[in-house]
């Protein structure tokens, strides 16, 4: 299919791009490894006190954390993902480029986000997990199917996440200056997608939504695949559905968003 | 229906909704005309210049002709597709170069956006090839192929620019400001493409520029639009008319002496030791006006300036707003 090459080359090109800069990946990585620290003996303090805190025990606490780490820049939670480029674009007008393009937006966005996640997975997501799980004790499965079934649910993560900052991405078109809800969103994300702490934790009602809500899927969703405390098929499921939503309403925002005025000369 | 033209525009209007706000929670709603009952044809490789001031209207016309803005009115077509209902169907079969915009990508080299413009125009293989070498060749692009995008001057970028929206072989070419900020070296060798683009492949050309030589040296047509209507469409020579401009004489005399006694319409405006300037109709030769005073005066030398364009439009706006 030609469509189907023309994305694959831009998911190849949001690969390549982000590939160039090295001394920025190293930066991310270290910090990656720092702020995992960090986290590890915060957890590791809360865990002494409140054992088996969530259903984990220390070992699956500490393999969240670096799991964590490893999953903060692919799926964009700490911000930093195609959506900044996207709303400088409708800011400046540049955003008419795309569109007169014989590609579809959204899809363009989608590809070059994926390229993004699959690299900052490899470059920034590796070093931090393989030294977590060298220096502490983790939990880690030895089955490769459990494995298999993780990187599935990140796959998964990675578009639902795009289709959350797709959304927050056009609002731009209405807004003109994105600052604000990118902040609210990354803000959001942060707490909803379990990177301060595991969703398991929460207790009650707002345990309940946090753990139905999208961001769910970005974290907490592939953790508990690989931690074998999640039915692989059901999460997978939720995520779909997720991701389908997300996505479908981004089509709607979308067509509402390009009949607007392209700003700009 | 339809003139014949490769591009038809008829009573083409655009309104905008501006919301203003006027109070405290308050707002007040206008509608903007940038688009006003515009009419014009393009034949087929035809190369116009589209002119006018800032706010005039052009960058809208140019966004409805590619479909990503819809017309209010009126009825628009580029090779007989309606632009708005057919984006991606037109979008095969035309070019666009917005000058102060990159379709590249930046932070990777040239040759990758080159890669991906093959992949998402469908461009069979062989076309693509010869197609970029041709561009590489002419636009003098061969070593900047493996430059990431970002490195590359603006004249650079905008060479690179240029190819990018040429590998598919559009019928047509949108250029929206191709030679701004851009220097006298890379003008030239911009506007010597567009030339040998027009004239070897009959690309369809619509250009518009601030930079009048750029309409000077490559477009035998002009259109000026202001306020979203058009003020003129015709030969530039006619537009010199239109505007009633005046071509200046300079005359240097062996000595100083009193204004120079032309037959008018000529007149000296100006005179400064033995050099004096004389203007005169831009429509009328300056062959009469150079005999007499070389059989009348120690003439010494001379040259003769054409009008600026952009003072000629301004003229035309001031005689359309006094009239």
């Amino acid at each position: 299919m030609g469509t189907g090459r023309l994305y694959v080359a831009v998911a190849v090109g949001g690969f390549r791009r982000y590939a160039t800069y090295r001394v920025a990946t190293v930066a991310g990585v270290f910090t990656n490894t720092v702020f995992g620290l960090i986290l590890v003996y915060t957890y590791l303090a809360l865990w002494e006190e409140r054992p088996q805190l969530g259903g984990y025990d220390q070992a699956q606490a500490v393999t969240y954390v670096w799991l964590g780490q490893a999953l903060l820049s692919t799926l964009a939670i700490g911000g930093g993902g195609f959506e900044d480029e996207l709303i400088e674009r409708i800011r400046t007008g540049d955003v008419a480029i795309d569109l007169y393009r014989p590609a579809d937006l959204q899809l363009w966005w989608l590809a070059s986000d994926l390229g993004r996640a699959l690299f900052q997975l490899l470059g920034r997501g590796v070093v931090p997990f393989a030294f977590g799980a060298l220096v502490f004790d983790v939990a880690l499965p030895s089955d490769p199917v459990t494995w298999a079934g993780f990187l599935l649910a990140v796959l998964f993560g990675m578009v639902v996440g795009f289709g959350i900052r797709y959304l927050v991405a056009l609002s731009a078109f209405w807004l003109m200056d994105g600052t604000g809800v990118v902040q609210m969103a990354w803000l959001l994300g942060f707490f909803c997608s379990g990177m301060l702490l595991p969703l398991n934790v929460f207790p009650g009602l707002l345990g309940e939504i946090v753990r139905v809500l999208p961001w769910s899927s970005l974290l907490q969703a592939p953790a508990d695949v690989l931690l074998g405390r999640a039915d692989p098929l059901g999460t997978f499921a939720f995520q779909g559905v997720w991701a389908v939503a997300l996505l479908a309403a981004g089509r709607l925002v979308q067509s509402a968003a390009t009949r607007r005025v392209v700003q700009g000369g | 229906m339809t003139g014949g033209g490769f591009i038809e525009l008829d009573r083409v209007e655009k309104v905008f909704d501006v919301r203003k706000k006027t109070g405290f929670l308050r707002w007040e709603r206008r509608q903007v005309r940038a688009v006003d009952s515009l009419s014009f044809s393009v034949a087929r490789g035809e190369m116009v210049g589209y002119i006018g001031p800032n706010g005039a209207g052009k960058s809208t016309t140019i966004k409805m002709l590619t479909g990503i803005l819809t017309p209010s009115g009126g009825r628009l077509r580029v090779a007989g597709i309606d632009p708005s209902r057919e984006r991606t169907r037109l979008a095969h079969r035309i070019g666009v170069v917005f000058g102060q915009r990159t379709t590249l990508w930046w932070d990777l080299p040239l040759i990758d956006s080159y890669k991906l413009m093959h992949r998402m125009y469908r461009i069979p293989d062989a076309r693509y090839r010869s197609n970029l070498e041709q561009c590489v060749e002419l636009l003098q692009l061969d070593a900047l192929l493996d430059v990431p995008v970002r490195q590359l001057s603006l004249g650079q970028r905008m060479r690179g620019d240029i190819a990018a929206a040429l590998l598919h072989d559009p019928e047509v070419l949108y250029l929206d400001e191709p030679t701004i900020g851009l220097d006298v070296i890379s003008k030239a060798r911009v506007r010597e493409f567009l030339r040998e683009l027009n004239t070897e492949r009959g690309t369809t050309v619509l250009l518009t520029t601030h930079d009048l030589q750029d309409i000077e040296q490559l477009c035998s047509r002009v259109m000026v639009i202001d306020h979203g209507r058009l003020m003129y469409d015709g030969p530039l020579a006619g537009l010199h008319e239109a505007g009633e401009s005046e071509r200046t004489l300079v005359v240097d005399l062996e000595r100083e002496l009193p204004p120079i006694d032309a037959p008018a319409p000529a007149r000296v405006v100006r005179v400064e030791g033995p050099r004096q300037w004389l203007a005169f109709p831009a429509a009328q030769s300056a062959a009469p006006l150079v005999a007499r005073i070389a059989a009348e005066y120690p003439l010494v030398d001379l040259s003769v300036r054409e009008p600026d364009i952009e003072a000629v439009i301004a003229r035309m706006y001031a005689d359309r707003a006094t009239a």
